[in-house]
């Protein structure tokens, strides 16, 4: 194509222009970062089915809001854009292409769900954006080699299931295993886990693995079958409602199995209370988290910090749910690697700090906790502790478990 | 009983009968779900030969009415009738308001309106009440029956009250006046607007009455999968296959249509080796379909006719 010199010329002075005019625009030309600001995004459901979520979302920005009242970091201010997707995929791409390309955001942080963040796995990876923190237990976030734009933040389900699966070889070797699991990839990493941490041994110990669609009315058929099956150990890897009718039906039936429910379902009031507390009383389960409503914390001075930040805040948040101390808990850990940052906030220098974490500890994590990751790790939390439910509240016994 | 045969020991054939006992009785709880869903939607097909995609939703959103009295210090019996009133009223209004302007637009119309209609009270309901599950209380006590808990005390209410509904159901289209005068409207409109039937009206008595049912399902299937805005979802498709298993023209085949459907689940789940937990609405379907090639208006419909 031919151009007139002047329209040349024309072309030129425009594109100066817009340079100079792009409003966030610095000398590095780095993304989302100027001397003033870093701009941070999120993708969160605050609206449809996983709504409930959007706690975690809402305290990232109130706990952001406090960064930034307390000076921002290295003399920064966090500007975080969060973005509403519905819990629905398509959404949640189109939020990640107006944070990339219109925004101009740093990095997306801490996006919620397995499903959604699917979504944009090979888009953020393809455009060389970190993917930080995913909040979501699937396995395939930590996988530097294929993406290494991508890291975990939480203990994944294949982990927790490891760490399960030590319980029962260490107290029950001789124990048959009946587990529960829905019909889809969250279902299948945690048997994936259990298999692989019982070894050898799985094919022996598992008598009975039954999946249920989240198309199901009930699940009695399966857990009478499970029953059936003479299995004295029961691995629940259930959603809140399935995972409270099996509650609610192996009571109803007489069976009285070693019964290890999966995290995702461990919520007293979400689920355990609409189960029956006297049917969830001797359940197992683990943590990595602090629980706020735990009377052994009472005096202990990062959960008054939380409360003070709590009150301060987030006042109208819940704070018997476990999803504002998880928010606190994974916008510390932002904060943490922005710090280490310090002046090189490419994304190329984030990503580098954010995989070489040793022994880092956050604030409301159990004691004995820390993050740990590496050029071949990127699975930031990696141990536990397991919880007994007494009737009325968990309780944490043993030591902190790795897988 | 064959399995007894060949089995070995005596004990081996007792826990045979009991896990398939069990599997049966389970079935017939689960497949009083479906039978409830089933009676609500051959009433509204009754009154106006459409199969409504909303009829789970609205006993849903009924469910959730009776929650929030019951929240606010009602007695249960009182919240159960009061929402039954007020879902026949609503199911009035729904017809009046929505689709008596759209009588003579075509059957697609009247789908994107129901599923419209379904997204609506859907969305509504976890705006209102948030999606996490309530426990829904039962007015016959959650205590297992026989000793073993081979089925719950609800279920075996909520047995009594589909015979109940069913009793009703039947009494009402076959020997009254209004019952005869809505069939006749949504069989034969022109003959019974000439014979002095109100037409309209009784295509807006059949939304009421479909709906006041669709809230006794509501309230009787809430304490069993827990109350939550997407609690019907499934239980509508599997209502649907039940009543057209049954025939859409008989309650009474839809009631049997809707245990079936649930026995045959839970069987197939349980009998058909390597596939059968994966598979069982597929198998349970597959032989749904079977029937349906066998005898096309049901086990108990009747084929129509119609005199030219």
């Amino acid at each position: 194509m031919r151009c007139a010199p002047w329209r040349r010329i024309w072309f030129a002075a425009s594109a100066t222009a817009m340079v100079v005019l792009a409003p966030h625009a610095v000398a590095d030309d780095l993304p989302g970062v100027s001397d003033t600001i870093i701009r941070i995004g999120n993708i969160s459901p605050y609206s449809g089915p996983a709504s409930a979520y959007s706690q975690i979302g809402k305290t990232i920005e109130a706990y952001v809001d406090k960064i930034n009242a307390e000076g921002g970091v290295n003399g920064r201010t966090i500007e975080l854009l969060s973005y509403d997707d519905g819990y629905s995929p398509p959404k949640t791409l189109e939020q990640a292409r107006k944070l990339v390309e219109r925004d101009d955001a740093l990095l997306i942080f801490a996006s919620l769900g397995t499903p959604t963040n699917s979504a944009i796995h090979d888009y953020l990876n393809g455009k060389g954006v970190p993917q930080l923190f995913v909040a979501t237990g699937a396995s395939k976030w930590g996988d530097p080699k294929n993406h290494p734009w991508t890291m975990a933040w939480q203990p994944v389900y294949r982990t927790e299931a490891g760490i399960y699966a030590r319980h029962v070889l260490e107290n029950r070797p001789d124990g048959k295993i009946a587990v529960l699991y829905q019909n889809d990839d969250y279902g299948r990493d945690y048997l994936e886990g259990l298999r692989a941490g019982l070894g050898d041994r799985a094919d022996s110990m598992i008598v009975a693995a039954l999946p249920y669609e989240t198309t199901d009315p009930t699940i009695d058929s399966q857990i009478i079958n499970l029953k059936a099956s003479g299995a004295d150990i029961f691995v629940n890897v259930a959603t809140p409602k399935f995972a409270a009718q099996a509650i609610r039906k192996a009571a109803e039936i007489g069976w009285r199995p070693m019964h290890i429910l999966n995290s995702v379902s461990q919520s007293v009031g979400a689920v355990l209370v609409p189960a029956g507390l006297d049917a969830a009383k001797g359940i197992i389960s683990a943590a990595y988290l602090k629980d706020s409503s735990d009377p052994q914390w009472a005096e202990d001075e990062e959960m008054a910090a939380w409360h003070g930040f709590m009150d301060d805040y987030y006042p109208q948040g819940d704070r018997n749910s476990n999803l504002t101390v998880y928010g606190y808990a994974v916008t510390k850990t932002l904060q943490h690697v922005l710090e280490a940052a310090g002046d090189d906030l490419s994304r190329e220098n984030v990503m580098k700090v954010a995989a070489s974490m040793e022994n880092v500890r956050v604030p409301m994590l159990l004691p004995g906790i820390t993050m740990t990751t590496s050029a071949t790790d990127f699975f930031p939390l990696q141990d536990m502790q397991l919880m007994r439910f007494d009737g009325e509240r968990w309780q944490l016994f043993g030591d902190i478990i790795s897988e | 009983m064959m399995a007894c045969v060949v089995r070995i020991s005596v004990t081996d054939c007792g826990r045979w009968m009991e896990l398939f006992t069990q599997q049966v009785l389970a079935g017939i709880a689960t497949g009083g779900i479906y039978a409830l869903m089933a009676l609500a939607i051959v009433m509204i097909y009754q009154a106006i030969h459409h199969l409504n995609f909303a009829q789970g939703e609205m006993g849903m959103f009924s469910a959730f009415v009776a929650w929030q009295l019951l929240l606010w210090g009602a007695p249960y019996w009182l919240a159960f009738i009061a929402t039954v009133a007020l879902s026949f009223v609503a199911g009035v209004l729904i017809e009046r308001i929505v689709f008596r302007p759209l009588r003579r637009a075509p059957v697609f119309s009247h789908l994107v309106v129901f599923v419209a209609l379904f997204a609506i009270v859907n969305s509504l309901a976890g705006f209102i009440w948030d999606f996490t599950i309530k426990p829904f209380p039962s007015p016959f006590g959650t205590t297992p029956l026989f000793g073993a808990g081979l089925i719950g005390a609800h279920q075996a209410g909520m047995l009594v009250v589909i015979a109940l509904v069913l009793a009703a159901l039947f009494l009402f289209l076959r020997a009254t006046r209004l019952g005869l005068a809505l069939r006749a409207a949504a069989a034969n409109p022109e003959s019974a607007r000439l014979v002095g039937v109100r037409v309209g009206w009784m295509m807006a008595l059949g939304w009421g009455l479909a709906s006041a049912i669709g809230a006794v399902a509501g309230m009787m299937i809430a304490p069993i999968v827990f109350l939550e805005p997407n609690m019907m979802l499934s239980v509508l498709l599997y209502g649907f296959a039940g009543a057209v298993l049954g025939g859409l023209a008989s309650p009474g085949g839809a009631v049997l249509g809707g245990f079936l459907v649930g026995v045959l689940e839970n069987l197939a789940a349980t009998y058909v080796p390597v596939v059968g937990s994966e598979l069982k609405l597929p198998i349970a379907l597959l032989l749904i379909v079977v029937v349906l090639v066998l005898r096309p208006y049901g086990l108990f419909g009747r084929k129509p006719v119609e005199r030219v």
